[in-house]
């Protein structure tokens, strides 16, 4: 224990704690921008500045140690100065266009300088030049980015994947890729965890809004909706709920008013995954013990981001995948061949809009694998953020909507499936049904739950041993089953580099890209909430135990897509629609066609104008393929134009003032 | 320098381990701390710049993000990540250099040569640049070709300094 005065009151504090977190404990709060509670890395931003008795400058509370004895003062004159002349820093080179910005009123720049009480910006100074990348997934906006990096400490230190990072120096420093390559072009998972911690406009989800919009509004076209699990334990944060408040019935209700003609529910296909895959687990283990060629262990594919990253970092390693296709996906499949036919519409006339707490499921819908006759599978996802801005514009009144039901045949799911938001909820989802279907009975867990994979550890494990089998199961009898869940890139990395070195114990695993799984996914709303991740995890637990059927293999409506359209798990049909082959990308495109694009970038011109010279050919033909999707980029141009057009009216009103001072002197001197 | 600065770079790409000299460098550092500053400036004498490519296959060896290899290389005005000339000017803006006329050599050197500052010219002979302060003071105006210091340039001496090159 430490003993410290802060603000002339004595306090002790336990060692090891820095002043901001010690000064929290005690209900002293310190203004701060770049701090990242747990993970905090850079003090780049130095807002939380405070005074300490003896030292010769202010030192930044986030990353000074408390030691014995010392004396805090936090608030004083000389610490208020500093942090306004900090602030106003910061905005000398921030693009102010507050009003049209996508984090208007949830910006964490602004609410400080609310906070701080700044007034006046008095530091007009040259500004960073513009670059706005735009991929399928991610948005960057750098014209907006404060330098905080605690994006830098998403990707590298909690992901652990380092895509993006401080390139160049001083004014020129830009957080970005390497050599400033454009980010769809590298391997980013486009997992999206940096757009969830920016506290800017910087980064931030690509839009899909008027897509959708236009769908809703085009009357040829059926457009149906479906949400993820992780949604109804989230989005009620955006209209002031407490974290993990299950709003699954006005979420339902909600999308009905938004004007979408069916709302089906991803977790129908949560269920169906767990069937499919299931099935998978159980054939390629009865081949390992029955002599045959079988790779073990197999991974789970709900995880778009996972995926990527895998195809990626270990392109040898994709057999172990499931070749399952993430569940709201298959839903779009069904959707245009099962449902297509039961209304009679002709697929092409279908529009199918995913709700997804994830920036991947973004580029996972544009991949050529999800296409089934030439329709891409689903047409459009929107992230948790993008539906509450939806429902915002849309004038709905959220808390106060009636709870109602998801639409049938696609809208009916078991517990089982509510937990596929969540790390461990896939594989106790595939649990449940799998022990049962080789037992007959039930999973020995207590509530069902099993507890040694429940919770955030980065890496969890446990073992199924598999007595008194059924008849068609006993080259199972006594068999345990190995198990290990992961949620996160850089738990992933630490059992793929197992499975890599032939050394892996296990026999099924579960990923999920984001850490804590879908309910702390890229696309879910910003939370200051420190708990927010128990929250919405208890939040899915209860969702799942309010239900009467917690099996997949239970829900009825599963059984009859079987016996109508699918006829059994991994039949035929199923494979043509339910599964799928994945990409050997390699760390920097090596097995593709696709190089790391240089791009044409301003800063870049200045350096190397000899380079660009020799390469520009090789460039043309690359952003041209780049370039492939076009509304992609017309959306940066429009997004460019707009701010070329506002800055060209700031300069025409100063000219025009200009020009009216000078008329005025010219009357005068007459 | 001379030999790193003369070293061919355009026909390394040709053969089946383009950057197998490095990968020796490379295995002799890889358990140092700090080695990548090290790695980079030998990779850059080996092959001249640090071309996408080479800086790929240097993460890659390190196992650490190309983005933290690139920032390296960025942040450090030494590093080239485009072709170099022949031979490399670098002509001093220090204060002393400045005071006496560094800025009309810049001036008359961009002219002369048709490039501007970090650029290569087309005929791939120079890389031109400035420095802050070479230690040469005394000698101000200076520049450098290469490791040759030339001091008291004025601008009616810079056709004859180029011309031996």
């Amino acid at each position: 224990m430490k003993h410290i005065t802060i603000n002339g009151k004595p306090y002790e504090v336990e060692d090891g704690l820095t002043i901001i977190e010690a000064a929290k404990q005690h209900g002293i709060q310190i203004p701060s921008l770049c701090y990242l509670s747990g993970v905090h890395e850079f003090g780049s931003c130095r807002i939380c500045v405070v005074e300490v008795e003896g030292a010769k400058t202010l030192v930044p509370s986030c990353m000074t140690k408390v030691s014995e004895g010392m004396v805090i003062q936090t608030n004083t004159e000389r610490v208020r100065k500093a942090r306004k002349v900090l602030y106003e820093l910061l905005l000398s080179d921030h693009s102010k266009d507050c009003l049209s910005c996508k984090r208007n009123q949830s910006c964490e720049l602004q609410a400080l300088g609310k906070q701080l009480g700044v007034e006046a910006t008095r530091f007009e100074g040259t500004r960073s030049e513009c670059v706005i990348d735009v991929s399928t997934s991610i948005t960057r906006d750098m014209s907006k980015c404060i330098l905080c990096r605690r994006c830098v400490t998403a990707c590298n230190e909690i992901q652990g994947v380092g895509i993006i990072n401080a390139q160049n120096r001083g004014f020129q420093t830009v957080i970005a890729p390497a050599m400033e390559l454009a980010i769809g072009s590298v391997n980013c998972a486009f997992c999206g965890q940096c757009t969830v911690v920016c506290p800017v406009g910087a980064l931030k989800e690509t839009d899909s809004i008027q897509a959708v919009w236009e769908a809703i509004n085009d009357k040829s076209k059926r457009v149906i909706v479906q949400t993820a699990p992780a949604i109804r334990v989230a989005i009620g944060e955006e209209f002031g709920n407490e974290p993990g408040s299950r709003v699954t019935g006005k979420l339902a209700a909600a999308l009905r008013r938004l004007g979408f003609d069916d709302v089906f529910d991803t977790n129908f296909t949560a269920d169906l995954t767990i069937l499919e895959e299931g099935t998978e687990l159980l054939s390629r283990v009865k081949s390992a013990l029955t002599g045959g060629e079988a790779v073990l262990p197999m991974i789970t594919s709900c995880s778009p981001g996972w995926i990527k990253y895998v195809e990626h970092t270990y392109p040898d390693e994709l057999d172990h995948l499931s070749t399952c296709k993430s569940p709201h996906t298959m839903l779009g499949a069904l959707a245009k061949s099962y449902y297509a036919g039961k209304i009679k519409r002709e697929p092409k006339d279908i529009f199918v809009v995913s709700i997804m707490p994830c920036t991947a499921k973004k580029s996972e819908i544009v991949r050529p694998e999800m296409k089934n006759d030439g329709l891409a599978n689903v047409d459009a996802v929107l992230t948790t953020r993008e539906l509450a801005n939806m429902i915002r514009e849309m004038g709905i009144d959220f808390n106060n909507l009636p709870d109602e039901e998801f639409d049938n045949p696609l809208g009916m799911s078991t517990g089982a499936a509510d937990i596929f938001g969540l790390t461990g909820g896939v594989m106790e989802a595939a649990l449940r049904t799998v022990y049962e279907l080789v037992t007959g009975r039930e999973l020995p867990f207590d509530g069902l739950h099993v507890t040694p994979i429940v919770g955030f550890d980065q890496v969890k494990e446990a073992a199924v041993t598999f007595a008194d089998t059924l008849p068609d199961y006993r080259f199972l009898e006594g068999v345990t089953v190995r198990i290990a869940v992961t949620s996160g890139l850089a738990g992933a990395n630490k059992l793929m580099e197992q499975i890599k070195e032939g050394k892996s114990p296990y026999h099924f695993i579960e990923v999920m890209g984001c850490p804590g799984g879908c309910i702390m996914g890229g696309g879910q709303p910003r939370s200051d909430d420190p708990d927010v991740r128990s929250k919405r995890l208890r939040g899915l637990y209860t969702e799942d135990e309010a239900k009467v059927m917690r099996k997949s293999h239970e829900n009825p409506f599963v059984t009859q897509l079987y016996a109508e359209y699918l006829e059994h798990p991994n039949g035929h049909k199923s494979h043509e629609l339910l599964h799928t082959h994945y990409v050997r990308r390699g760390t920097y495109n090596e097995y593709t066609n696709e190089r790391f694009d240089l791009g044409v970038r301003p800063a870049e011109k200045k350096r190397d104008l000899a380079a660009q010279a020799i390469n520009a050919a090789a460039r043309a033909e690359q952003a041209r393929a780049r370039e492939e999707n076009e509304s992609v980029r017309v959306l940066a141009l429009e997004a460019e134009n707009a701010r070329l057009k506002s800055e060209l009216a700031d300069v025409n009103e100063t000219v025009g003032f200009f020009k009216s001072v000078i008329a005025d002197y010219a009357s005068r001197g007459r | 320098m001379n030999n790193a600065q003369g070293h061919c770079t355009c026909c390394q790409s040709d053969s089946a381990e383009p950057f197998a000299e490095l990968d020796q460098i490379i295995d002799l550092y890889r358990d140092k701390e700090g080695n990548l500053i090290q790695i980079l400036h030998i990779a850059q004498e080996l092959y001249g710049y640090l071309s996408l490519e080479l800086q790929q296959h240097i993460a890659f060896a390190l196992n650490k993000p190309l983005s933290e290899v690139s920032g390296v290389v960025t942040f450090y005005s030494f590093f080239s990540t485009t072709p170099r000339g022949e031979h490399t000017i670098r002509v001093c803006l220090g204060t002393a250099c400045y005071v006496r006329g560094g800025k009309k050599i810049v001036d008359a050197l961009q002219k002369s040569l048709g490039v501007d500052i970090g650029g290569t010219t087309a005929d791939g002979k120079f890389t031109f640049e400035v420095a802050r302060c070479i230690g040469a003071c005394g000698l101000a105006p200076a520049m450098m070709i290469d490791d040759v210091v030339y001091k008291q340039v004025n601008i009616n001496k810079l056709d004859a300094i180029l011309s031996r090159y």
